[in-house]
């Protein structure tokens, strides 16, 4: 039987999550590059949730898995395209630009 | 170590390399290359926990749509790429404390919280076990409800997408339908009752004007 305990798959998610915090501190420039991170971060939750749910026995987890894939390809979908947008009325994606809002 | 095990660090490795190529990558298309290539490794990781229908599905909706939709973007936006490394070595410190308190915290709660599922067995299924079959089980009877939330949730994502970056170009020349199936003859064509024989113009009074 195999080696391998619920707390390897946990770790990787953990290094995975607190990897793509780093780029996020990293990357003000580019907003692409945040989207990225994000969904990195969700494949973190993802890779728990799957793990759990094979070492719990627990199918439940998969489906929540399904569900989070729904809802970050739409965040993906609406993030790009506010993107495409930003890039369209101001030629950059830099966050630092996007003072349009201050008070 | 076994097979699996062996299987799992490769995969694990490659996984984080690439997550962390991802967020030091100087060129945004390395970096989405990057991310394909992490999401692969981890749609492996799904496949050795034996959840082979969300390791398949993150292989075809996320490096097949997703990701293509990542590098179309990146490409069709020539994005400059400055010269002094963008702010990247003052943020690196604090960013590098963060992550590992992050990493460790977890880590630490994950090894000390979870004592009683922390074996080295996975729970026992039966031989003739469909991945695939129990989860469209559950999709089907008890999250029928959720799954129409969520396929609204996606219409409602491509009508945002799509009306976020529809615009109307100012030079175009294209006619609007409905406009033409409304014109009456009359807008168009107005007829004129001119007499059958006029009087010719005074032409010699203007010319005595201009003399």
């Amino acid at each position: 039987m195999s080696t391998l305990t619920l707390g390897h798959f946990l770790s990787v998610g953990a290094i995975l999550f607190a990897l793509s915090v780093v780029g996020i501190f990293l990357n003000r420039k580019n907003l692409i590059v945040l989207l990225m991170a994000i969904e990195l971060m969700l494949l973190a939750v993802n890779m728990n949730f799957v793990a759990f749910s094979h070492y719990l026995g627990d199918m439940h987890g998969q489906v929540f898995v399904f569900f989070i894939l729904t809802v970050a390809a739409a965040e993906s979908a609406i993030g790009l395209a506010i993107l495409v947008l930003l890039f369209r009325n101001r030629a950059s994606i830099s966050v630092e630009e996007l003072n349009a809002l201050k008070g | 170590m076994d097979f699996q095990a062996g299987f799992f660090y490769l995969f694990s490795a490659v996984l984080l390399f690439a997550a962390f190529r991802v967020v030091t990558a100087r060129n945004p298309v390395h970096a989405v290359l990057f991310l394909m290539l992490a999401f692969s490794q981890a749609a492996a990781l799904w496949l050795l926990l034996k959840a082979e229908f969300l390791g398949i599905t993150l292989v075809l909706v996320y490096l097949g749509a997703v990701m293509v939709l990542f590098l179309f973007v990146v490409m069709m936006l020539d994005i400059r790429l400055d010269g002094d490394r963008w702010g990247f070595w003052q943020n690196l410190p604090l960013a590098a404390l963060l992550g590992a308190l992050v990493a460790v915290e977890i880590i630490a709660v994950v090894w000390a919280g979870f004592p009683t599922i922390n074996m080295d067995k996975a729970a026992p299924v039966a031989a003739d076990y469909s991945n695939t079959r129990e989860l469209g089980i559950l999709l089907y009877t008890e999250y029928l409800y959720p799954i129409q939330v969520a396929a609204v949730i996606l219409l409602v994502a491509m009508i945002a997408a799509i009306a976020l970056t529809l615009r109307q170009r100012k030079d175009s020349k294209a006619i609007n339908p409905g406009d033409q199936v409304r014109v009456k003859a009359a807008d168009r064509l107005t007829v004129l009752a001119v007499p059958a024989t006029a009087k010719a113009t005074t032409d010699k009074a203007a010319d005595e004007v201009k003399a």
